[in-house]
């Protein structure tokens, strides 16, 4: 995948700096200083995953997490992310290839539909269970309230959030109980 | 279970079975759910290929102007830029349409609304395409906007386009049209507004376009009918339609609004020009400019009943504004005519439905289809006739409720499946919530996290509406769907053009392949108008009984071919062949269906058709629809007084589905359709100051968070399976969206008490209504 080159920008507009990305070291070369975090991820890394559907920090279909607090990416400026650990929706999917409990929850219980607010979502509720693995109905909701649905009126997308925050609890008990995460 | 019966069931029992992988009335997985969670799946946004170009549009600013010139000088001499088009470069016909190609590809002259697209540029970088349409310099003459529609279709001396002011309009009579009912006889008369809904899907207009050795163009894009789209391109691209080639891309939800062509024309002009692949994404705010609307409607309403709350007749004048070109107007209009008088028997019945051309921007086609504003009116009236009456507003519903065997206004004949009674009946023994405001937390109040209000101005309300649609195509169109099923050693591929959309009709196809053929792997291909001939459209809840069937059928005659084969091979009865699970079986005999037939190759294509349907005469009488559905919505909401503001707390809703597919499919379609009638009902809408959209932006154009989604009470799905359709079922997708914002609005006026005619409800209608009520 190519990436987009510099463009219109003037040579004093352009920085090359690396971005930790899911674990992993990436370079970003001559890009506009100005650029978003989302865009870098899609146009100049190729990780598409994160979503394009409003710019403009309403729509959370490009959520990631920065240093482990979520963000829109559309409105994180990306050269002032550099030396923090970003993790995107590529970075959820297990070392082996398999999916994530929320994944494998969302496909389960029907919460994806045309997909678009799929990924940010998922960031999202991943996010949610860590801080707050007993979540209720209203907790969930409020959490998830700043990434928009078109589709599915959030109903399976709960019910995949309630059951993951259950298999979580069940398995946490038969653990023994232990409350490392 | 015969034809004639029916069976009416909560999803729960269905939902609780682990999901599986084959097979009708399963909820089987979405093939293509693990590349979406995983952020792999492909959307239209996501096309890359290398050293292509990026698009940008340049679009009028103004709502109604003369063009003076357009000088492109400037945005040529940057550097980076490949092309400025404008409609001296388009090669063919300059205008298209669904309809009419009353639409210019570029405007040259005039410029009929906001948003209308005037040149277009290619550069190799998307900032450098944005400075040089900053760079295009258009010289306008500003002129008035026409924007009220009442007033464009009185301005008949010079019209905003050469085909007029009236965009279309269509005429119901039915019985007497003087009737005028006995002595005793209570007439209620009322005017009611919806307001400018958008699609509002995540997944922003984009496509690839990439130019072929041929002199064609492979178009890659996010659509909803990839034939049509072909139709309208070829003529506008002056190619034959085989060299314009169009490939679905992943789209990200559609409602409609991807009926129209937005830029594939623009797009493919570019690729051509300058014989490189280009890509266009449109902006959150581009795509509220520049995709069609529901649109708005202006109705007058006179229901006259008996004493005993027999319907004699109901009158009704409605005004839709279609803004500035014709899209799918037509259709629309004849959708709100035709279902004016809602899902009752109405002996007597003049409606009339005008469409305006004005300089607001473009409607089209949304989810409902003119069903949705018919339904605000009408339910409205019903409630204000069984006010009027002192009846219970569900009684009077039930006692004029149409039955099988009862016609329409149209006169046409409610001959399949119409168990209207039953979907009333059973929503509104839903049972209430357990718990009123007063047990909410303030998160859960009206106004939630910003809440300043009092608990005590707090009220709760409950309203009830039924509703009901055509599915499919009308009108005598020729609609039809091709599919292919082509099988080989146990693996089953089926070819369609179907657009996918997010409804699962991917998931239908690979259910349907098991049904029928036991296929164990069933490969879905690439849509495309190279692979294979039309499917229709994705719209009017039809692919699944048209495109579905057409997989059906083939899929059917790919089986007779593999049981004469195995009947062969194996030296037994043809007719005592069947398939059960995944074997071949005839009495004692079994063998897996991948192993019956070794290296044969079956291939079959089919067009599938619908029975065919009447275009309306002069007075809107005729069969014009194939078959009807039917849902009811019963809402419970809490309204702060003071604040104007609402919560929807609960939707119960039964609805009538011919027979279940996919349970757990049949729910997300329910939930999400709810989703966008409460949005109508409560927040929806694009809000117009003289021609133009003052809220394109998901900051201000407000569509339901989880936080504003309602608890979604499924009372019923009533399972009446309707003649003709494959497997029984009809589509599923619009009738949650058509009187769930009857019912939300209905349940604001009973906590409220005020007699609010509009939807959206705004804040203002209830706070400062109230506040002027007050002494």
């Amino acid at each position: 995948m190519g990436a987009l080159r510099p463009g219109p920008m003037q040579p004093e507009e352009l920085v090359s700096y690396k971005l930790t990305i899911n674990g992993r070291e990436h370079e970003v070369a001559d890009e506009w200083f100005g650029a978003s975090l989302l865009t870098v991820l899609r146009d100049h890394l190729g990780l598409r995953g994160s979503k394009n559907a409003c710019e403009q920090g309403e729509c959370g279909s490009c959520s990631v997490l920065v240093d482990g607090t979520l963000e829109c990416s559309c409105m994180v400026l990306a050269a002032a992310v550099v030396g923090h650990n970003i993790v995107t929706i590529e970075g959820l999917t297990q070392v082996d290839g398999g999916l994530s409990d929320v994944q494998e929850a969302f496909v389960q219980a029907g919460a994806v539909q045309c997909g678009f607010c799929t990924p940010g979502l998922i960031v999202s509720i991943h996010d949610v269970l860590e801080r707050n693995p007993d979540a209720t109905d209203l907790e969930v909701r409020e959490a998830i309230s700043g990434n928009l649905c078109r589709c599915t009126g959030y109903g399976r997308i709960l019910a995949a959030t309630h059951a993951v925050a259950a298999a979580r609890r069940e398995r946490k008990h038969d653990d023994g109980g232990d409350t490392s995460s | 279970m015969t034809s004639t019966t029916s069976t009416s069931t909560t999803l729960d029992t269905t939902l609780r079975r682990p999901p599986v992988e084959r097979g009708i009335g399963e909820s089987v997985r979405r093939p293509d759910g693990v590349p979406k969670v995983r952020g792999e799946f492909e959307f239209s946004s996501d096309l890359w290929a290398d050293g292509m170009l990026w698009a940008h549009i340049v679009r009028s600013p103004h709502p109604s102007a003369r063009i003076r010139s357009v000088d492109i000088s400037g945005a040529l001499a940057i550097t980076g830029v490949w092309a400025v088009l404008t409609a001296d470069d388009v090669p063919g016909l300059a205008t298209y349409g669904l309809e009419v190609p009353d639409q210019p590809v570029f405007a040259s002259d005039v410029v009929r609304y906001t948003g209308e697209a005037i040149a277009a540029i290619a550069a190799d970088h998307p900032e450098t395409a944005r400075r040089a349409a900053a760079a295009v310099v258009v010289d306008y003459e500003l002129l008035d906007p026409v924007v009220d529609a009442e007033a464009a279709i009185a301005l008949t001396a010079e019209p905003i386009h050469p085909l007029g002011n009236v965009l279309c309009q269509q005429r119901v009579l039915c019985g007497d049209p003087d009737a005028a009912g006995a002595a005793g006889a209570v007439v209620i008369e009322g005017r009611y507004h919806t307001g400018m809904q958008d699609q509002a899907f995540m997944g922003p207009e984009s496509g690839l376009a990439v130019p072929a050795e041929d002199g064609g163009v492979d178009l890659h894009v996010a659509t909803q009918w990839l034939h049509v789209d072909q139709d309208q391109l070829a003529p506008c691209l002056g190619l034959p339609p085989e060299k314009v080639r169009v490939h679905l891309a992943g789209v990200g939800g559609a409602f409609g609004a991807r009926e129209d062509l937005s830029m594939q024309v623009q797009l493919c002009l570019l690729a051509l020009h300058t014989r490189r692949p280009v890509k266009i994404v449109y902006s959150r705010e581009e795509s509220f400019l520049g995709h069609v609307h529901r649109h708005p409607a202006n109705m007058w309403y006179r229901h006259t009943a008996d004493a005993d709350g027999n319907l004699v007749k109901v009158e009704a004048r409605i005004v839709l504004d279609g803004g500035a070109y014709l899209s799918s107007s037509p259709a629309v209009t004849q959708n709100a005519a035709t279902f004016a008088a809602g899902p009752y028997r109405v002996p007597n019945a003049s409606i009339e439905v005008i469409t305006a051309r004005t300089n607001n921007p473009p409607c089209g086609a949304m989810r409902g289809f003119g069903a949705v504003q018919v339904c605000f009116g009408y339910e409205a009236q019903m409630d204000k006739l069984a006010s009027a009456l002192g009846m219970d507003p569900v009684e009077l519903r039930l006692q004029n409720a149409v039955a099988r065997g009862d016609h329409l206004i149209t006169g046409q004949e409610f001959s399949g499946a119409t168990p209207v009674a039953e979907v009333i009946s059973t929503c509104a023994a839903a049972p209430l919530p357990e718990t009123g405001p007063g047990d909410q937390p303030d998160m859960a109040l009206p106004g939630g996290a910003g809440r300043t209000g009092e608990r005590g101005r707090v009220r709760r309300g409950i309203g009830f509406a039924v509703g009901f649609k055509n599915v499919m195509y009308s009108g005598g169109f020729d609609d039809y769907a091709t599919a292919r099923c082509r099988y080989a050693n146990g693996v089953a591929t089926i070819t369609s053009a179907a657009a996918e959309v997010g409804q699962g009709l991917v998931t239908l196809a690979k259910q349907i392949a098991y049904e029928v053929l036991g296929a164990e792997e069933v490969l879905l291909a690439p849509p495309s108008t190279m692979a294979i001939g039309s499917a229709g459209s994705t719209s009017a809840s039809r692919q699944s009984w048209m495109t579905g069937g057409a997989i059906e059928a083939a899929c059917r005659a790919v089986r007779d071919r593999l049981l004469a084969s195995a009947a062969q091979r194996y030296e037994l009865p043809f007719a005592n062949l069947g398939i059960v699970g995944g074997s071949i079986v005839a009495g004692d005999f079994s063998v897996p269906v991948s192993e019956a037939a070794p290296g044969e190759v079956f291939e079959e294509t089919v067009v599938f058709r619908h029975a065919p349907t009447q275009p309306l005469d002069e007075n809107g009488q005729g069969s014009s629809h194939v078959a009807f559905v039917f849902a009811a919505h019963r809402a419970i909401v809490d309204v702060d007084l003071d604040l104007g503001l609402v919560r929807v707390v609960e939707i119960a809703t039964s609805q009538e589905v011919g027979r279940v597919l996919n349970p757990v499919q049949l729910l997300g379609q329910i939930e999400g359709g709810i989703s966008q009638g409460v949005g109508l009902a409560v927040m929806e809408e694009l809000v117009l100051e003289n021609g133009l959209i003052r809220n394109p932006s998901f900051t201000d154009y407000i569509i339901p968070t989880a936080l504003d989604m309602p608890e979604v009470r499924i009372q019923a799905i009533i399972e009446e399976p309707e003649p003709g359709a494959p497997f029984g079922a009809k589509g599923a997708g619009e009738p949650p969206s058509i009187s769930s914002t009857a019912a939300v609005v209905a349940a604001i006026r009973d906590a409220t008490g005020l007699d609010i005619c509009r939807a959206p409800v705004r804040p203002q209608d209830i706070a400062l209504a109230l506040a002027e009520q007050t002494p």
